[in-house]
C-alpha cells in the first residue's frame, strides 16, 4: 500500500506526514506526531478518551482516518494551555478536582471545551449529554459537571495575557 | 486557631498540571529507542493439554524477531499468595494445560503491532480439548473435571470463622430467615488496559515500565519467576491509569514483554486491548451466598450463619483473600453475639477471580442488608431502627478477629435518617434504600511473605528548604501522592508546595506494599509522619540550640515558623534554620526515615471506616428499568485528610458500585466471556448520574495519622445493597440476584402479581 501525504494542522502547527491510508488519526497523533496526552482506552469507538477537536467539533480521532483530517485544524489537549496559561477550563478542573487517574481527562477536556464554545452558560442536563459518551471509571462525572459549572458562572475569566 | 494548616483543606492534586495538560506519562505512552511490539495468543479453550506448538510460520514472517511459548521460560508457577507454596498455581504463560479460555500460550515480538498481530494468526497450535466445568457447584461434584492434581473436587481454599454458639442461639431467637443469593463478576474496566515494557539488557538487568498498583510486588514476582536477582530488576510505574484491584499481581503483558526482551536484548513493548482485558485479566469473584439470621422480635441480632461457594476461576491469584473478607465483612458493622462463617473457593475453567474494590465486601454488604430489610419488613420494625439497635460501637471486640477503636456509625444513622425524613413523601413508583458498611484500612497479614516493613519513607531536606519525600505507594488515581504530601507539610510544619514527591521506581523509592486493601492513608500515611516526625525533631534540635529557650519550653514549626509553642512570636523561619542545620551536618541535607508495620492489631486490619448510605430510585413498572435519583452517603473515615479528594472518591465509589448492584455483568457461555467491549459491557455514563451528597462524619482514629482512616474502597460495599432495598421499597421486589436487570424486575412483578392472584387479591 502507497503512503500518502497528509497535510494537517495540529495545535498552531503545520505537518506534513506520509501515512498509509488505513492509519487512524489518533496513531498519527500519538504515533508520528508523539502527542501523546490524547488516549485510546478501546478498539470500538466506545469511550471517547480518544476526543479531539477538528476545526472545532468534537471528534473521535480514533473513529476516523488520518487522511479525512487532510487540510483539517485539529486541537488536542496539548493545545488548551498557551504559552504555559492554563485555559479558563483546564483550571477549574484543577480546583475541583475533576480528574482522578487522567486517563480520560484529555477526552474529557476537548468534550467540555467543544461545549462550552458552542454554549457558554449550559445547563446541568446539556453538560451531561456533552460528556454522554465519554467514560469516566474513576470520577462518578459530577466533580467534571462542576468544573464545567464552574467556568459557565464566570468564575474563571481569561487572565489577562 | 486552626486545628490544621494543611490537613482537611482543598488542595490541587499534586500531579494535576501534568495530568490536565497531556503531559503525564503513562506506560501506555512510553516509546523507546530499538523498541519492539508484542502481542499475545491466548487459548480458544476452557480446559485443553497442549500437546505442540509449532511456531515455525510464524517466526519466518518478515518484521518478526521472535516467537516464545511455555516452553521457552523456566516454566515456575507463580503466585501472590507466597507464604503458601500450593496456592502459587499460575505459569501466566502456559506449559503443558490450559484452563480458561484466553490463557496465554505464545507471544510475538515484531517490529509493529500489525506485524505481531499477523504473526499470531500463522502460530500452529495442538490441542487435546479436555471437559471443562465452569459453575463451582458442578466444580465441587465427585466426577467434575479436576482443573489441578492437588485440588480434590476442585477445592482450592477453605475459610472458617465462628464466635459463640450458632445453634444453640438459633433456639433462642423469636424470628429466623433463610435466603440465597447470587453475586456476579465485575470488571475493573480501567480506562488504561493493561500493559509493559520490558527492557533487558546485556548487563543482565530487567527495567519493566508498566501500569500498576504495586512496582514492588511487580518487581519480586518476575524476579522469581525468572529467577533474576530482585534488585537486577527494576519496575517503573509513575502514572496508572486506573487499578480498583486489577493490577498488583503479576499479568501476562508483563512476564510475556520480559520473556521476549530477555532472549532478543530488545525493549518489548505489549499493550492489552480492551478484549483482551475483560477476557483475560483477573476479575471480582462471583459468589453463592447462604444466610440464615435469627433475631428477637424487637430486633435484636441473635445468630448469623453464613456459607459461600465462590467461583474461583482457574488459578488462586487473590481469591483467598476475597473468600476471608466477605466471611469477615459479612458480620459488619453489627453486633452479632453468635456468628459462623464457612467459605470455600472452587476453581473452575473461567479466567481467575480475585480482587477488585471492596474484596468480597460489596458481595457480603449486599446480602447483608437486603437480608437485613427483609427482617425488618419481617417484624415490622423501621430500616434505621433496626440497624441502630444493633451498630458496633467505638471500642467493641469482635471475638478473636478486631477491635473497634473509631466508629461514627450512630453518627452516620442519625444523618442518613434526617435526609430521609426531609425527604418526605415520594412520588409514585420510588423508594429509599439503605445500606451501612464497615470497611477496613489496609490488612494486617503477611501472605507475600516479605520481610520489609509494610511501608516506608525517606525524607530528605534540601538546602532551600525543599522536601524531597520518598515513597513507596502507588497513585493510580485514588490521590495517595497528594495525601502523603499533606502529611508530610502537616507534621513538618511546611506547606504543600515545599514537598517533592519520589515515587513509582523501585530503584529509587523505599518499599511500600502497593495501593490495595485500601491501606495506603494507614500506612504509607504513618511511615511518612513517622519519618516527618524524625526530620522535624532534628530541625527542632537546632533551633532549641539556636534560641536557647529555658528548658520548659518546647518547639514545633508550624507554617514554616519554628517556634515556641508558648511564645509563637518567639522562632526563627523554617529556611533559615535549615540553612544553617545544613551547615552544622558538614554541607550534608537532613534526612530522617520512618516506617509501619502493623503489629498485634487483630486479625485483619489496625483500623475500620464506616458509613451509611441512601439511594433513592425510580423502577418503571412497564420495562423494569431504574433510575438512580438520589444517593446520600453519611461516612466516618476518621480525620479527612484531602477533602476534595475524599468528595471524588465517593462519588467515584459510588457509580462504581451501584454499577455493581444494576449494570454490569460478565455473562458466560462455557467459559466465554460474552460482551467484552465497552458497549456491551455497561459502566454507568454522566447521564445516569443521580444527584450524590457526601456528609463528613468526623472521628479520631488513633491508628492513623492525624485520625485518618480510609475512604475510597469501603464505599463501594453499600451500593448495591441500598439499591436493592430502594426497589424493595419501590416495587415490593426482593431481587437476589446482581445485577439487578430490568428483565429481573419484571420477572419478579410477575412473580408478585401472581402471587397476589393466587392469594385471592
Amino acid at each position: 500500500m502507497e503512503k500518502q501525504l497528509l497535510h494537517i494542522n495540529v495545535n498552531d502547527e503545520y505537518h506534513e506526514i506520509y501515512v498509509l491510508p488505513k492509519r487512524l488519526l489518533v496513531e498519527v497523533l500519538r504515533d508520528k506526531l508523539g502527542l501523546t496526552g490524547t488516549k485510546r482506552g478501546c478498539n470500538t469507538g466506545a469511550c471517547c478518551a480518544c476526543t479531539v477537536l477538528i476545526n472545532g467539533e468534537p471528534v473521535k480521532s480514533c473513529s476516523v482516518l488520518a487522511l479525512q483530517a487532510d487540510n483539517a485544524k485539529v486541537t488536542t489537549v496539548e493545545g488548551l494551555a498557551h504559552n504555559g496559561e492554563l485555559s479558563p477550563l483546564q483550571r477549574s478542573f484543577l480546583d475541583h478536582g475533576a480528574y482522578q487517574c487522567g486517563f480520560c481527562t484529555a477526552g474529557m477536556l476537548m468534550s467540555t471545551t467543544a461545549l462550552l464554545e458552542e454554549k457558554p452558560k449550559p445547563t446541568k442536563e446539556q453538560i451531561k449529554e456533552a460528556i454522554h459518551g465519554n467514560l469516566c471509571r474513576c470520577t462518578g462525572y459530577n466533580s467534571i459537571i462542576r468544573a464545567v459549572e464552574g467556568v459557565s458562572a464566570g468564575k474563571y475569566e481569561k487572565e489577562r495575557g | 486557631m486552626k486545628k490544621f494548616s494543611v490537613i482537611n483543606t482543598p488542595v490541587h492534586n499534586i500531579d494535576g498540571i501534568a495530568k490536565i495538560t497531556g503531559r503525564a506519562e503513562y506506560a501506555f505512552d512510553i516509546k523507546l529507542p530499538n523498541m519492539l511490539y508484542g502481542k499475545i495468543l491466548r487459548s480458544s479453550y476452557a480446559h485443553a493439554n497442549i500437546l505442540n506448538i509449532d511456531t515455525s510460520r510464524a517466526e519466518s514472517l518478515p518484521g518478526v524477531k521472535a516467537v516464545v511459548t511455555g516452553r521457552d521460560t523456566l516454566g515456575k508457577k507463580q503466585g501472590i499468595w507466597r507464604r503458601y507454596k500450593e496456592l502459587c498455581d499460575e505459569e501466566i504463560l502456559a506449559v503443558r494445560r490450559v484452563r480458561y479460555i484466553g490463557e496465554p500460550v505464545a507471544a510475538v515480538a515484531a517490529v509493529d503491532e500489525d506485524t505481531a498481530e499477523e504473526a499470531l494468526d500463522l502460530i500452529e497450535v495442538e490441542y487435546e480439548p479436555l471437559p471443562g466445568v465452569f459453575e463451582p457447584l458442578e466444580a465441587i461434584k465427585e466426577n467434575a473435571p479436576q482443573l489441578h492434581e492437588h485440588a480434590e473436587r476442585n477445592i482450592n481454599v477453605t475459610r472458617h470463622i465462628e464466635w459463640g454458639d450458632v445453634d444453640d442461639a438459633f433456639r433462642e431467637a423469636d424470628h429466623i430467615r433463610e435466603d440465597w443469593f447470587r453475586c456476579s463478576s465485575q470488571h475493573h474496566a480501567c480506562m488504561e488496559t493493561h500493559n509493559a515494557i520490558a527492557s533487558f539488557t546485556p548487563d543482565r538487568k530487567l527495567t519493566v515500565w508498566t501500569s500498576t498498583q504495586s512496582h514492588y510486588y511487580i518487581q519480586v514476582l518476575l524476579s522469581g519467576i525468572l529467577d533474576l536477582r530482585e534488585n537486577d530488576v527494576r519496575v517503573i510505574s509513575r502514572y496508572t491509569g486506573g487499578g480498583f484491584g486489577g493490577k498488583f499481581e503479576l499479568d501476562s503483558a508483563q512476564f510475556c514483554s520480559s520473556v521476549l526482551s530477555m532472549k532478543l536484548f530488545r525493549p518489548v513493548k505489549i499493550t492489552l486491548t480492551r478484549e483482551e482485558e475483560f477476557m483475560a485479566t483477573k476479575r471480582r469473584t462471583p459468589m453463592f451466598y447462604y444466610l440464615r439470621t435469627g433475631v428477637k422480635k424487637d430486633g435484636t441480632f441473635v445468630a448469623k450463619e453464613a456459607r459461600v461457594f465462590t467461583e474461583g476461576g482457574a488459578y488462586t491469584a487473590m481469591g483467598a483473600t476475597a473468600l476471608y473478607l466477605t466471611g469477615f465483612f459479612q458480620a459488619f458493622p453489627y453486633i452479632w453475639p453468635n456468628y459462623r462463617y464457612d467459605g470455600y473457593r472452587v476453581y473452575t475453567n473461567t479466567a481467575p477471580t480475585s480482587a477488585m474494590r471492596g474484596f468480597g465486601a460489596p458481595q457480603a454488604t449486599f446480602c447483608a442488608e437486603t437480608q437485613i430489610d427483609l427482617i425488618a419488613t419481617d417484624l415490622g420494625i423501621d430500616p434505621i431502627v433496626i440497624r441502630r439497635k444493633n451498630a458496633m460501637v467505638p471500642g467493641y471486640e469482635v471475638p478473636g478477629q478486631a477491635t473497634i477503636q473509631s466508629c461514627g456509625l450512630d453518627q452516620c444513622l442519625d444523618k442518613i435518617e434526617d435526609w430521609i425524613k426531609s425527604r418526605g413523601k415520594l412520588p409514585p413508583n420510588r423508594g429509599i434504600g439503605v445500606a451501612a458498611y464497615g470497611f477496613m484500612s489496609g490488612g494486617i497479614f503477611n501472605w507475600f511473605d516479605t520481610p520489609y516493613a509494610f511501608s516506608s519513607a525517606v525524607v530528605q531536606i534540601n538546602i532551600d528548604g525543599k522536601v524531597d519525600l520518598y515513597i513507596g505507594s502507588q497513585d493510580m488515581g485514588q490521590g495517595s501522592n497528594t495525601t502523603m504530601a499533606m502529611i508530610c507539610a502537616e507534621e513538618l510544619g511546611v506547606k504543600v508546595d515545599d514537598i517533592r514527591i519520589h515515587m513509582g521506581d523501585t530503584e529509587n523509592c523505599p518499599v511500600d506494599l502497593g495501593a490495595w486493601g485500601s491501606r495506603e492513608t494507614v500506612m504509607q500515611g504513618n511511615a511518612v509522619k513517622n519519618a516527618a516526625s524524625d526530620a522535624k525533631r532534628q530541625i527542632i534540635e537546632f533551633a532549641a540550640a539556636k534560641l536557647s529557650p529555658n528548658i520548659v519550653y518546647d518547639l514545633d514549626i508550624k507554617d514554616q515558623w519554628v517556634h515556641l509553642i508558648a511564645r509563637p512570636e518567639r522562632g526563627l523561619s523554617y529556611f533559615d534554620v535549615i540553612k544553617e542545620a545544613i551547615r552544622a551536618k558538614n554541607g550534608q541535607p537532613l534526612i530522617a526515615r520512618g516506617h509501619y508495620t502493623p503489629h498485634r492489631k487483630g486479625m485483619i486490619s489496625p483500623a475500620y471506616s464506616f458509613g451509611v448510605q441512601a439511594v433513592e430510585a425510580e423502577v418503571d413498572p412497564d420495562t423494569g428499568k431504574i433510575t438512580l435519583k438520589n444517593c446520600v452517603t453519611a461516612h466516618d473515615c476518621g480525620q479527612v485528610i484531602n477533602p476534595i479528594g475524599v468528595e471524588g472518591q465517593l462519588e467515584g465509589a459510588m457509580a462504581m458500585a451501584a454499577g455493581y448492584g444494576f449494570t454490569e455483568d460478565l455473562p458466560m457461555d462455557e467459559g466465554k466471556i460474552l460482551n467484552p467491549n465497552l458497549v456491551d459491557y455497561k459502566i454507568l455514563r454522566s447521564t445516569e448520574m443521580p444527584e450524590t451528597k457526601v456528609i463528613e462524619v468526623e472521628t479520631y482514629e488513633p491508628e492513623g495519622p492525624f485520625g485518618a482512616k480510609e475512604a475510597g474502597e469501603g464505599l463501594t460495599n453499600p451500593t448495591a445493597g441500598a439499591l436493592g432495598n430502594a426497589v424493595f421499597h419501590a416495587a415490593g421486589i426482593s431481587v437476589k440476584n446482581l445485577p439487578i436487570t430490568p428483565e429481573k424486575v419484571l420477572d419478579a412483578l410477575r412473580e408478585k402479581n401472581e402471587q397476589k392472584e393466587d392469594n385471592g387479591e
